[in-house]
């Protein structure tokens, strides 16, 4: 039947590679060749990205809105330090996966508190449980080392093979490995019926349970699925940085998050990249320029973004970037603030 | 003759509004069941309690003979009930194609598939472009929803109604709104529906009821006021009453 091919080519139009996602991907691994004096900040920029990926996951497709996603990364990143510091698992791939599991876990268990109710009740409750979690760390000094953190991190080589060197050569394509793994499955994920379903629930969560999709157990799935890449962002952090300290759940790390997927955009998974190497490079640029004072201009291009003229901006200023989305992403991915925002 | 959706003392108040009173209604296996009132008698509420979106306060609610009256609206759909609503209720950013690929998805149970990729099962694609060629929409398919004509999206409003393959389906005024232009094809579709589908219309317009149903029951603040044949309930003073000023009831 022709109309039915026809149909299985349109349907599965987003899900086959495009040119330009091929040539973003080869443009990050040759960055690894190009810039060897740069892996702290480059690997520091794979971090973000896998974390804000995290978000994207639960934001930019399910809907659901956080401001805690830290307590993921904090669970992450010191399951990941004790299990080096403790000597319990030395293979640092094994122990990422491990702490990436236990950020799962709290995932699952919070996700239930977390799907009721609408946006501002997620805001307050993800809020309160990385707050929570912070006080947590902070009493129970005895296990994370309190206000010092966890000291004497020593990690073995990956896979008992690859050792971490001063430079952040291993810990860069280490991160970007993982990273590149991960953006794979979520890829997959999202082009699945699951996936859909996830942006049906976002669009219109009435219709979507008329259709007969469990809406609360979709949305506890990919919570618990985003908690596991958050986990895993923050285990990278302790193994490639070799310290996890309380301000892993602060709070300037949930919202720069949001703002990092912001300025990247929502819903095509390629905003948390590029949202964390415009960010990062932001960063650096500010504080060359007034050291000081350099969140007051970061503070500024939020303010813009999301306030003034956002439709125009986008059409303007983002003209190009989204020029070049396109390209990466196909059809409507544009930087874009979700609407939840609005 | 077998009942395919009932209620049995069906209570609900808003606060201190009784809006369903002790509704008891029986909708035929393949009936063309119309439910009609003036605004506000509680139509929609009826339906919402139908389908599980409301919770009543009292009574049950029966599908093919069995109570569903506390099962998720998810549950019901898979169990073969299925609506459309009054005002659009779609995904402004999906496309028909995903729209209704979703719907198809959900109920052959591969909804919760996280791995295989969209597009990827013949038989869902057979569906998916059989409903859409039904409905009119396969030159669509691929435009977002919020961009396509209003008589367009009504027309998919249905079609994932369908998708769902109901035994009953609950129709919320299929042409509301829709131009006169586009109204065609809306009813055309509505009356194109296959008689093993038990079809329960909730509707205002007047020609569309007696041109489409064999049963009418009608609805007044909340309370069954009286049911019968389309010639019957035409000729019922009381159904006169109601409605003089608001509409003229010819057969």
């Amino acid at each position: 039947m022709g109309a039915a091919s026809d149909v299985g080519y349109h349907a599965q139009r987003q899900a086959r590679w495009h040119y330009g996602e091929i040539a973003f991907w080869l443009i990050v691994l040759a960055c690894g060749f190009v810039f060897p004096s740069r892996y702290l900040i480059m690997t520091d920029i794979l971090r973000l990205a896998l974390f804000t990926m995290s978000l994207d996951l639960i934001l930019g497709y399910a809907g659901i809105v956080s401001l805690g996603h830290a307590a993921f990364f904090g669970v992450g990143a010191y399951a990941a330090g004790l299990l080096a510091l403790h000597g319990i698992i030395n293979e640092p791939v094994l122990a990422l996966i491990v702490a990436g599991l236990a950020a799962m876990v709290l995932g699952f268990a919070t996700s239930f508190l977390v799907i009721r109710g609408v946006d501002l009740t997620r805001l307050m409750v993800t809020l309160g449980i990385a707050l929570l979690l912070e006080a947590l760390a902070e009493r129970f000094s005895n296990i994370t080392g309190g206000t010092d953190g966890l000291q004497g991190i020593e990690m073995q080589p990956i896979f008992g093979q690859i050792p971490f060197d001063m430079f952040g050569k291993a810990g860069f394509f280490y991160s970007l490995a993982v990273l590149f793994v991960l953006f794979l499955f979520a890829r997959r994920v999202v082009h699945s019926p699951f996936g859909l379903s996830l942006r049906a629930i976002k669009n219109n969560p009435l219709r979507a349970a008329a259709i007969g999709i469990p809406v609360n157990r979709r949305l506890i799935a990919i919570y618990t699925l985003a908690a596991f890449y958050a986990g895993i962002a923050g285990a990278l952090f302790t193994q490639t940085t070799a310290i996890a300290s309380l301000d892993v759940f602060a709070f300037e790390r949930s919202a720069d998050l949001m703002l990092v997927l912001v300025i990247g955009g929502t819903g095509y998974l390629y905003g948390g990249l590029i949202g964390a190497v415009v960010f990062r490079m932001l960063q650096e640029l500010f504080s060359t320029i007034t050291p000081q004072y350099w969140q007051f201009w970061i503070g500024l291009v939020l303010v813009v973004i999301v306030l003034v003229g956002r439709q125009r901006l986008h059409r303007w200023v983002l003209y190009v970037p989204n020029l070049i989305i396109r390209q990466v992403a196909g059809r409507k991915a544009v930087v874009a603030v979700p609407e939840s925002d609005a | 003759m077998t009942i395919a959706l009932e209620t049995r003392n069906l209570e609900k108040t808003f606060g201190g509004l009784r809006v369903t009173r002790d509704l008891s209604l029986k909708v035929e296996q393949g009936a063309r069941h119309a439910l009609i009132g003036p605004n506000g008698a509680g139509k929609t509420t009826v339906i919402n309690q139908l389908t599980g979106v409301l919770k009543p306060n009292s009574g049950r609610i029966l599908l093919e003979g069995q109570d569903i009256t506390d099962l998720p609206v998810h549950k019901r759909v898979l169990r073969g009930l299925s609506r459309t609503f009054q005002i659009n209720q779609l995904y402004p950013d999906l496309t028909p194609l995903e729209t209704i690929g979703l719907a198809v998805s959900e109920r052959l149970g591969h909804g919760g598939d996280w791995w295989r990729r969209m597009g990827t099962r013949g038989d869902v694609n057979g569906e998916i472009a059989e409903l859409l060629t039904r409905f009119h929409l396969l030159d669509v398919m691929n435009e977002e929803t919020v961009t396509l004509p209003y008589g367009k999206q009504r027309l998919l409003e249905i079609a994932v109604a369908i998708a769902a393959k109901p035994r009953v389906l609950l129709l919320d005024e299929p042409a509301a709104g829709v131009p006169e232009s586009e109204r065609h094809d809306i009813l055309a579709v509505v009356g194109a529906l296959p008689r093993d589908v038990t079809v329960l219309l909730i509707e205002h317009d007047m020609d569309l009821v007696f041109s489409f149903a064999d049963r009418i029951s009608v609805l007044v603040s909340g309370a069954l006021l009286t049911e019968g044949p389309p010639e019957q309930v035409a000729r019922d003073p009381q159904v006169k009453a109601v409605y003089l000023g608001e509409e003229a009831v010819n057969v």
